[in-house]
């Protein structure tokens, strides 16, 4: 069989794969960007307590393998009585670990916004959250839409791991395939490529467009 | 802890001061910037504050401003900024009575810190809307009056990127203006200006000085600047006012011999 004829025959699948796949990462890069959001924020804050939780869930997050996590989600916490459909549990696993990676990209960038634009802001006697929402988030997030694009491009490749617990993801029908048709490297070869053209072609180009954007309403550009 | 009772809860009379300092102590962990500052400011004066780097000049300015003190207490137009009544008492003041104390305040800065994602207009207008509540068209109203005022209409619509230093110091002149301040404070507005566009702002301070009734407290290092437009000139050494008096005096005729020595030194380096 040409690779054309094997393309013919289980495009499909690999159609329905991919799109699984890109479902799981928008829904992994919400919650994963809102979770950052949250727990950077927290870990800049002077209440010990709010600062503290921040640190555990980053440190544990971090600091643990992202398949155990997926199995905990999946597995441990029905034990609990906390069932996640195996869709949900995926993309929440993905999110909630890129999220406390993501955390510490917020928190690096607020901080690297300068001094003297939190002393213009308070010296107009704006309140904490406009502050932090009007003048300094805008610019800490230009600081880190670099770093962002690197993160998210590593939470896609983690969703491939979704597979792992039957969601029918890319990886997923990629294994099916090689099961019912032992082409191995027609197989995942196929699956290489197109986790690298969503990056390449989707998400890189996309962070970037944001960043021109981000320095158009900043008068950078030309 | 400090006796508050010698403090009064509020300055009254006839004749109180706009911006008054009593005893204040600034101190950043062991190093004490600021001691026992007694100083007085009326309504409508224009005070410069000069001295060698170190001598807490600045930190006059970043204390009714942004920081806090650590003895003493400020009042601005009778009322005490950083300490707030209780029980018939003066404590120190919460967060949000500090920023609600300092409205009356505003503030220009060394490297001008306009938010360089909007524009000057957006500038000017983010206090007038975001914190007094005013609608987008009365904010905008006021806020091209005030960079017509500093001369800044033309460039209303650029980025603080695409301004010179000099521009983007108008500008923030504006922005702080457009607040309505009782009080303005200069921190070395032209010290990060090249020299020739620190005219173009000094002549907006002289502008404001000849036509409104602002009182303003100027740290700088330009003495011919503060010479001609001051009310009275305090002379900071080692944290405390080692001279004060009216420009003419204090810069023809200083009397103590540290001023002599820092004028001079100044002198020679022009």
């Amino acid at each position: 069989m040409s690779y054309w004829e094997f393309l013919v025959e289980q495009g499909p699948r690999f159609v329905d794969g991919a799109l699984i796949t890109a479902v799981q990462f928008a829904l992994a890069a919400v919650l994963a960007i809102a979770i950052a959001l949250l727990a950077g924020l927290m870990k800049l804050s002077s209440n010990p307590l709010i600062k503290g939780s921040a640190v555990i869930y980053i440190e544990l997050f971090r600091g643990t393998s992202l398949l155990v996590q997926l199995y905990w989600i999946f597995f441990v916490l029905p034990l609990f009585g906390l069932t996640l459909e195996k869709f949900t549990a995926g993309f929440v696993a993905v999110g909630m670990n890129l999220g406390a990676y993501g955390a510490e990209l917020v928190r690096g960038g607020i901080q690297s916004v300068p001094r003297g634009q939190w002393e213009a802001a308070y010296s107009l006697s704006m309140s904490p959250a406009k502050r932090m929402w009007r003048i300094i988030l805008p610019q800490a997030l230009l600081n880190m839409l670099p770093p962002w694009g690197n993160l998210l491009i590593e939470l896609l490749k983690g969703t491939a791991l979704v597979s792992l617990i039957s969601v029918a993801d890319l990886m997923f029908e990629a294994k099916q395939i090689n099961g019912s048709t032992y082409l191995s490297a027609q197989t995942f070869g196929t699956a290489l490529i197109i986790y690298y053209l969503f990056a390449r072609v989707l998400v890189t180009p996309f962070m970037r467009w944001l960043e021109q954007v981000m320095l158009r309403k900043l008068g950078r550009t030309e | 802890m400090e006796d508050m009772s010698r403090y009064p809860l509020q300055l009254e009379g006839a004749d109180v001061p706009m911006v008054s300092f009593k005893n204040v102590t600034k101190a950043y962990g062991s190093l004490t910037v600021l001691e026992n500052l007694d100083l007085d400011i009326r309504e409508g004066e224009m005070v410069s504050v000069i001295g060698p780097s170190g001598s807490g000049k600045t930190t006059v300015l970043r204390m009714l401003m942004l920081e806090r003190i650590q003895q003493g207490v400020i009042y601005v137009n009778g009322k005490p900024i950083t300490h707030m009544e209780k029980n018939g008492g003066l404590v120190p003041a919460d967060d949000k009575y500090l920023r609600k104390a300092r409205e009356p305040i505003g503030m220009c800065f060394q490297h001008f810190n306009l938010f360089p994602h909007m524009t000057a207009l957006q500038n000017c207008m983010e206090g007038p809307v975001q914190v007094l509540g005013m609608s987008k068209r009365a904010a905008r109203e006021r806020s091209e009056d005030l960079l017509e005022l500093v001369g800044m209409i033309d460039k209303k619509d650029q980025h603080p990127s695409r301004l010179s230093g000099g521009q983007q110091q108008r500008v923030a002149i504006a922005r702080a203006l457009a607040m309505r301040p009782k009080v303005m404070l200069f921190d070395e507005v032209t010290s990060a200006l090249d020299p020739e566009v620190i005219g173009e702002v000094t002549n907006v301070i002289k502008k404001l000085v000849a036509e409104h009734n602002l009182t303003m407290l100027m740290v700088t290092h330009q003495m011919g600047f503060a010479k001609d437009i001051s009310d009275r000139v305090c002379f900071f050494f080692g944290g405390k006012i080692e001279e004060q008096g009216p420009p003419e005096q204090l810069f023809d005729h200083p009397q103590k011999e540290r001023t002599q020595q820092f004028l001079s030194a100044v002198k020679s380096a022009d």
